[in-house]
């Protein structure tokens, strides 16, 4: 059985690493120098974020034990929005476009990382809530953030608007290579540091009765996965716009590929299928559609004929 | 040994475990008894930490639970409750060896695999080890879980209503194999149980509670008596002796 599975990660691999190469390859004009370190830097963007939408998600399913939920569910993209929206509203479009790319960057991750801080701090301050509780007022707050925005999008004028509305879409192509730098440094010490805890999602799997019974130190883990999870998808929301849309897919994808428990093999194989699933969809973005739609767009869209296959061909158990 | 020193638990304003004070003995089979909402599986579950008590403290072996390693604790205390809802697929074998992650934290050795072995051979299910839960009967699920627990390796087991919802045969099974677990293997079992007369049959002590008090508790024999059980449940329980047996009446 394990073998068959090493195959599986293998192949899913190879075929990241087709895709990479065929973006980066593909009808190369001009000066090598130009155009591979650009992509380059696009192929970087796609294996952090996607990495880190993977990720999270696989672990935000398995802390809360459900397969249809993903880490937006807290609401950091309803926040991202606002923060966007914000910016243009208040100081205006020209801020938001020229303002220091850093200064924009850790700004916003500062915000969700904080508002994710806060929100869980004061939820867990009081014993015995469950994680569902949690999840309930994160909605409550994205529910919040987004008429939030909404309201200060129709006030605002619709040249400003555009520029907003340009915000709310995932994209790779105008991604800095500072901000490239800092993301990956944060990712580094956020793997580093969540290694420890990898060995108890499996048993998180069985849920919190089972998981305490055989000696998880439950809140303190969940908390700090938990927190983990913000973190990273605060870094990979402001480094390219929403894109948890994305995790959903991934994570399920990847269990029904993997027909498997054990995450040290869910883990890499979602976000192997993250990272092809990404590269694959921008490389149709450039170069079927020359950029008229958005990876998002496509992605949603393979990803909700992929789920509707799913449903038609298994009576039985889905999920 | 077991100690429950003045442990109390309220939802909002009402009290679902009062100031209960006990003393479980080792190696025996104790039984926790009484009606609905007498707050039997509460006091189970924070005796194994699975919810945490308002007040009192719990000492298992003489160490206070709430200051114990989670980890320590899961290889002396090991409870299963009566719901075991799992969301993922998994064998018997699967489940099995999750039983033994307090000691492998995931990467089991030889003798990881010995236990489960073990465990598996001692509840029967060699057949079906690789087959899916989801495959399983009621009553194979449930020896699929304890073979878990079994597997966990731990000196006091605690079960919350094991046959709940398995027939006779399966029930009858069950407990034959607890009542093993404590005289062949020494381990201490604590049980909760609805049904008087399983509680008789096997189990050498049995506690009643009622209304988040214990109000009765000693020897099987003192507890299954007419008088006793009428200020349990409130109804006359006729009490005949089949056997060896002290069988409760108290269907018409």
């Amino acid at each position: 059985m394990h073998r068959n599975m090493i195959v599986k990660i293998t192949l899913l691999a190879l075929l990241s690493f087709a895709l990479i190469a065929v973006f980066l390859f593909f009808q190369v004009e001009g000066s090598w120098d130009y155009v591979i370190p650009r992509r380059l830097k696009k192929i970087a963007a796609i294996v952090l974020t996607g990495g880190a939408i993977a990720f999270s998600t696989m672990v935000f399913q398995t802390i809360t034990n459900n397969r249809i939920l993903t880490p937006s569910i807290i609401g950091l993209d309803a926040l991202y929005l606002l923060i966007q929206t914000f910016v243009v509203f208040v100081f205006g479009s020209t801020t938001l476009t020229m303002m220091h790319k850093n200064l924009h960057f850790l700004l916003t991750v500062g915000l969700m990382v904080l508002f994710a801080g806060v929100l869980y701090k004061v939820m867990f301050k009081r014993e015995g809530q469950n994680i569902y509780f949690l999840l309930l007022v994160g909605i409550i707050f994205g529910t919040l953030f987004g008429s939030m925005s909404t309201f200060m999008q129709v006030l605002i004028d619709p040249n400003e608007f555009l520029i907003v509305q340009d915000r709310m879409f995932a994209s790779f192509n105008n991604v800095n290579t500072d901000l490239l730098m800092i993301s990956v440094i944060i990712m580094a010490l956020i793997a580093a540091y969540v290694m420890r805890f990898m060995k108890y999602l499996d048993v998180l799997s069985l849920g919190k009765e089972h998981a305490v019974n055989l000696g998880v130190p439950y809140d303190y883990v969940v908390k700090r996965l938990l927190i983990v999870i913000a973190i990273l998808m605060s870094v990979s929301t402001a480094l390219v716009g929403p894109i948890t849309f994305l995790g959903l897919l991934v994570a399920n994808v990847a269990h029904e590929l993997m027909r498997t428990y054990r995450h040290r093999i869910l883990i890499p194989g979602s976000i192997l299928i993250s990272i092809a699933a990404l590269v694959g969809g921008q490389f149709i973005v450039e170069r079927v559609f020359t950029f008229s739609t958005t990876i998002s767009v496509i992605i949603n869209f393979i990803g909700g004929v992929y789920f509707i296959y799913l449903l038609l061909r298994e009576n039985k158990k889905v999920w | 040994m077991v100690e429950v020193r003045n442990v109390s638990k309220q939802y909002g304003n009402k009290k679902v475990v009062e100031q209960v004070s006990l003393n479980i003995r080792k190696g025996k089979i104790t039984s926790f008894i009484g009606p609905n909402g007498a707050g039997k599986s509460t006091l189970l579950s924070m005796i194994s930490r699975l919810i945490t008590k308002d007040s009192g403290e719990i000492y298992i072996d003489g160490a206070e639970i709430g200051k114990c390693k989670s980890n320590d604790l899961a290889k002396k205390i090991s409870i299963l409750k009566q719901s075991n809802h799992i969301n993922i697929r998994l064998t018997v074998k699967d489940l099995v060896c999750f039983g033994r992650f307090p000691y492998s934290q995931g990467r089991l050795t030889k003798e990881d695999w010995r236990h489960v072995d073990e465990a598996i051979a001692y509840m029967d299910l060699q057949e079906m080890q690789d087959s899916y839960l989801d495959q399983l009967s009621g009553g194979q699920k449930q020896r699929a879980f304890i073979a878990m627990v079994m597997a966990q390796d731990t000196e006091y087991i605690l079960l919350d209503e094991p046959l709940n919802n398995l027939d006779m045969k399966h029930s009858v099974q069950i407990m034959k194999v607890l009542k093993r677990l404590a005289r062949e293997l020494g381990k201490t079992v604590i049980i909760v149980l609805h049904d008087i007369n399983f509680a008789s049959c096997y189990s050498d002590y049995i506690v009643a509670l009622k209304d988040g008090k214990i109000i009765r508790e000693g020897r099987t024999e003192e507890i299954i008596d007419s008088q006793v059980l009428r200020e349990i449940y409130d109804m006359d329980i006729q009490v005949e002796t089949i056997g060896s047996n002290r069988i409760g009446i108290y269907f018409t």
